[in-house]
């Protein structure tokens, strides 16, 4: 407790920690909001809530890691991560997604979850249950006399997120396909009546959703670390990103993923690194209890 | 099947089998302790999830925060817990057995009873979320339990609690514990079977199927979740109490508040054996747990995978569950009477 407290204090006597962990927080907040907006993507045009997310991000840190192995630029594993995962994507479509669509709900949920057990379980066989960190070699800025920290790959890292998040957008604004999975979105059933192969649209939405994390999951294995078994926990974080902002809402994904890394990395800083799980599941279940008592509002409305 | 000519001798051999095959094979009594467990976990799923309609993934909190309540109790009526578990049990601490026996007894009350008052809190909390939320919801209520039971030093943090031994030789022991998980499974299942042919049942049922309408008909739905759900966190938390007095030592990720292991085996085993149903889950529970032996056995290191892999096979391709196969293949079975339809007068027309 006092440690809690001590933490707390230094926060509010050197203000200047306040914009490093401010900085961290956002930078990490936006490979965040890439997976996310992945989920809300697969959430809301084909109802299928993704809880392998997470380990798609993990499969696409281990592939930017083991190119680094063999010399290779772990930036370079981001478009590598983008085209393998879409692959997997693909594959994982075809083999389960298009069998539990029409199902209810808690059978997509529970088929990732077995998917994520899978995913991670191979990965810890295939690369040991270590944290992995793909060393990307790049300086840091000081500023502030070196009070502030901004290591260069942080900033790389946010900038391709951000670039890669204004193509997706673009893409679905503007291209056929983008317009075919938005007409799906509304409404499926009309979309096959004028034409569109619905199943095709879904098998694209899902691949590049695995194609979006596969890039995030490369843009983490330089920024942080990856372990099997940390998906999980990405994927709640993706859960309580697109629940807080809701499905449709993209400036608002990008918004909450940002937040969620600026809570995490106060909360991690104040309570200690050992609550770091604690506060993103603590998050999640805020998250759904005030959507619970909005919900309740609603009822008594229509009451 | 239904007569009650057959189902006498078919109860009575399983009861037969429960109590002396571990007499018989004691080399397989943890095997079979775990089995009569896996049923206990699968039914009170099913409880819930089958009859219901409210799938959770977390149930497993109700079993870890059942060890823990009877962890605490049992030491804490003869020691002081905090000095306990800094020893790390260490053999220092020695229980007489009236006091282990009081202990126990205590203990597995406590954990059944805080269970369900625990399922009522955590009930006004969650119940507003439906369908997929919820089963989220409860997930995490699953996981912030273990990480937070992992940062508390009273309980033992991440170290875990070495919990008092069963005094007597190792054997009995191991018989007693074993005929402690079979025991509750029968109460189990015999109340179960009672619940689901009451009035209580059928509201429960009517939840799962449309819970606004059953709410128009003036079925009070918040107070029977919530009675649903304190049934089921009942039966977990004694089962939660017995599992850690027969593994011996508890911990929170791993053995507690094991979110990937126990937790998501009770909804595989039910879809397995079949939702909504009395029996489904006992069936379920009985191939699953051979066929997690026979993995871990044979496929080591890989046994995860297969697992795994057998998750997403049976939710994607086995939905309805071994009892639902079988109601598909032999209604006649289940009391459902198929009506053929008559084409006695076609031939003669034809001709």
């Amino acid at each position: 407790m006092s440690q809690i407290i001590s933490n707390f204090s230094i926060l509010l006597q050197a203000p200047i920690f306040n914009l490093s962990l401010l900085i961290d927080g956002l930078m990490i907040g936006a490979v965040y909001a890439l997976s996310a907006y992945g989920l809300a993507l697969v959430w809301g045009v084909m109802n299928v809530k993704n809880l392998a997310q997470g380990d798609f991000v993990m499969m696409g840190g281990y592939t930017a890691w083991f190119m680094s192995l063999y010399g290779i630029h772990p930036l370079f594993g981001v478009p590598v991560a983008f085209v393998l995962m879409w692959g997997f994507g693909w594959v994982v479509y075809v083999t389960i997604i298009r069998r539990v669509i029409d199902q209810d709900l808690f059978t997509s949920l529970l088929a990732t979850f077995g998917l994520a057990i899978v995913i991670a379980q191979v990965l810890n066989i295939l690369f040991t249950s270590d944290t992995q960190t793909a060393d990307a070699g790049f300086d840091s800025f000081l500023l502030f006399g070196g009070l502030v920290t901004i290591p260069q790959v942080k900033l790389i890292a946010f900038v391709l997120a951000a670039m890669l998040a204004a193509a997706v957008i673009l893409f679905m604004k503007n291209s056929r396909m983008g317009q075919a999975i938005r007409a799906t979105a509304q409404d499926e059933r009309a979309a096959r009546v004028m034409g569109i192969d619905t199943d095709k649209v879904y098998a694209f939405t899902f691949s590049l959703n695995a194609a979006i994390c596969g890039a995030a999951g490369a843009l983490i294995s330089m920024i942080w670390v990856i372990q099997p078994f940390f998906g999980i926990t990405y994927s709640i974080r993706a859960f309580v990103v697109v629940t807080a902002a809701g499905f449709g809402n993209l400036p608002g994904v990008i918004a909450a993923g940002l937040g969620m890394g600026v809570i995490e990395q106060f909360g991690g800083f104040i309570l200690g690194a050992e609550f770091q799980q604690a506060i993103v599941v603590g998050l999640l279940l805020l998250v759904l209890i005030i959507k619970q008592m909005q919900y309740a509002r609603l009822r008594q409305v229509v009451e | 099947m239904n007569s009650l000519g057959l189902k006498i001798p078919f109860y009575g051999l399983i009861l037969a089998f429960g109590l002396f095959a571990p007499l018989m094979f004691p080399a397989y009594t943890n095997q079979m302790a775990v089995l009569w467990l896996m049923i206990i976990l699968s039914l009170t799923w099913d409880l819930q999830g089958g009859q219901m309609g409210y799938n959770s993934l977390g149930n497993i909190f109700f079993f870890g925060f059942g060890m823990y309540v009877s962890a605490v109790v049992q030491i804490g009526l003869v020691y002081d817990v905090g000095v306990y578990t800094r020893a790390s049990g260490g053999g220092i601490f020695e229980f007489t057995p009236v006091q282990y026996y009081t202990g126990l007894a205590l203990g597995m009350a406590a954990a059944g009873v805080l269970s369900s008052i625990s399922a009522v809190i955590l009930g006004r909390i969650v119940f507003g979320l439906r369908g997929p939320y919820f089963a989220i919801g409860t997930l995490g209520v699953a996981i912030a339990a273990g990480e937070l039971t992992g940062a508390w030093g009273w309980v033992g943090g991440g170290q875990g609690i070495t919990m008092p031994q069963v005094p007597g030789d190792p054997d009995s022991a191991k018989y007693f514990l074993y005929l402690l998980n079979f025991s509750l499974a029968v109460v189990l299942f015999i109340f179960l079977s009672w619940l689901y042919s009451t009035r209580f049942g059928q509201a429960i049922n009517a939840i799962r199927d449309d819970e606004e309408k059953a709410e128009g008909m003036g079925i009070r739905t918040t107070r029977y979740k919530s009675i649903c759900w304190a049934v089921s966190a009942f039966f977990l938390g004694i089962s939660g109490a017995v599992f850690g007095n027969m593994i011996g030592f508890i911990e929170p990720l791993e053995v507690a508040f094991q979110t990937i292991n126990f937790g998501i085996f009770m909804v595989v085993m039910v879809l397995l054996g079949g939702k909504g149903t009395l029996w489904g889950p006992i069936v379920g529970a009985v191939v699953f747990h051979v066929i997690k032996e026979l993995t871990w056995t044979y496929l080591l290191g890989w046994q995860w995978v297969a697992l795994g892999a057998m998750i997403v096979i049976i939710v994607v391709y086995f939905q309805d569950g071994i009892m639902g196969w079988v109601k598909r293949k032999k209604p006649e079975w289940f009391g459902i009477r198929v009506e053929e339809k008559e084409f006695a007068g076609q031939p003669e027309a034809a001709e």
